[in-house]
């Protein structure tokens, strides 16, 4: 059992590196980009016989208080079999 | 006075900000960020660097050590505590201090001199400043962009917790000497009750002529000098 989080810069806050990939998609040709939001993937591996529900509660506490900060990002979390 | 400056590791101006301290004439001394306990501390100094690799985010895991729940404590009982460069990020991750830094809008990393402007003297660590004259002091990050949200900052700019903003030499405050994007040319701020501080930029690096200038002194003597003065009518925090 993984879970995967994405955390993403929120809307509102500038984000200079996905300007500057969207910037370089242009450049390169590729077409019809509106935006592009650079954030970061972890992947946590769980022990297995873990209770999928302990998890999801235990890792959106975590995402809340460390793995995003919630003034300048949100978080995606999914656990997976 | 005693000062506490917080070593974490990959803290690389812990020794610069002891050396200040000592060169203004008080004492100062390093405390790891496994210590429990800031010892007999009149005032803390977060110092700058990478604390813990900066990992994830700039102080996101610094804030969890041991010796920052010694500072919170601290705090919490009135405490001055000042947080340099990486130790603004540190605080502000630590809820202590409102807002976060991120990237720099050019995603350079600035190393430079440039230009504050004090915004107030109602402060423990601007009181002594002429608000009239522009500090030059160096800066030295990558992610140093002050983001609040815009109540946040309209709120903050009420009750006076915005103290230093990026201005030119005459101390305008315009896009070209902001170095970094951050909101409303925020370089510092403090929280409500006005005793927990932090900016980028490194007074600690300005307070000897040798250094290329002396402009950092008035923020650190403004700590101390508010400590001595203080320290006459009340008796300092318990440190934890």
């Amino acid at each position: 059992m993984k879970a995967r989080i994405i955390v993403t810069p929120k809307k509102a806050v500038v984000d200079p590196q996905g300007k500057t990939v969207q910037n370089a998609l242009a450049h390169l040709g590729y077409t019809g980009v509106r935006a592009v939001h650079v954030g970061k993937y972890i992947e946590i591996e769980l022990e297995p016989g873990t209770d999928r529900a302990a998890a999801q509660r235990a890792l959106e506490d975590a995402c809340r208080k460390f793995l995003s900060n919630p003034i300048i990002e949100d978080y995606y979390l999914e656990i997976l079999d | 006075m005693n000062v506490a400056v917080i070593q974490f590791p990959a803290s690389n101006c812990d020794q610069d900000a002891v050396h200040a301290i000592r060169v203004l004439g008080h004492s100062a001394w390093l405390v790891w960020h496994r210590e429990c306990a800031l010892g007999p501390a009149d005032a803390v100094i977060i110092p700058g660097g990478f604390s813990y690799g900066d990992y994830l985010r700039c102080g996101a895991i610094a804030r969890f050590s041991p010796v920052m729940q010694a500072v919170r404590a601290f705090a919490d009982q009135g405490g001055l505590v000042l947080g340099i460069c990486n130790g603004f990020q540190v605080l502000t991750e630590a809820g202590l201090l409102p807002g976060a830094l991120v990237r720099n809008r050019s995603l350079q990393f600035r190393c430079e001199h440039v230009f504050l402007r004090v915004e107030h003297t109602r402060s423990p660590f601007t009181w002594c400043a002429d608000p009239g004259r522009p500090l030059r002091i160096p800066i030295a990050h990558g992610e140093g962009c002050y983001y609040a949200d815009e109540a946040s900052l309209d709120r903050m700019e009420s009750n006076g917790q915005i103290l230093w903003r990026y201005c030119d030499h005459a101390g305008a405050l315009t896009d070209a000497a902001n170095p970094n994007g951050s909101l409303r040319n925020i370089a510092g701020v403090s929280n409500e009750r006005g005793n927990v501080a932090g900016l980028m930029p490194h007074p600690e690096r300005a307070c000897e002529p040798i250094l290329g200038s002396s402009d950092g002194r008035v923020v650190l003597e403004s700590m101390l000098a508010w400590l001595q003065k203080r320290g006459s009518l009340a008796p300092r925090p318990v440190a934890a």
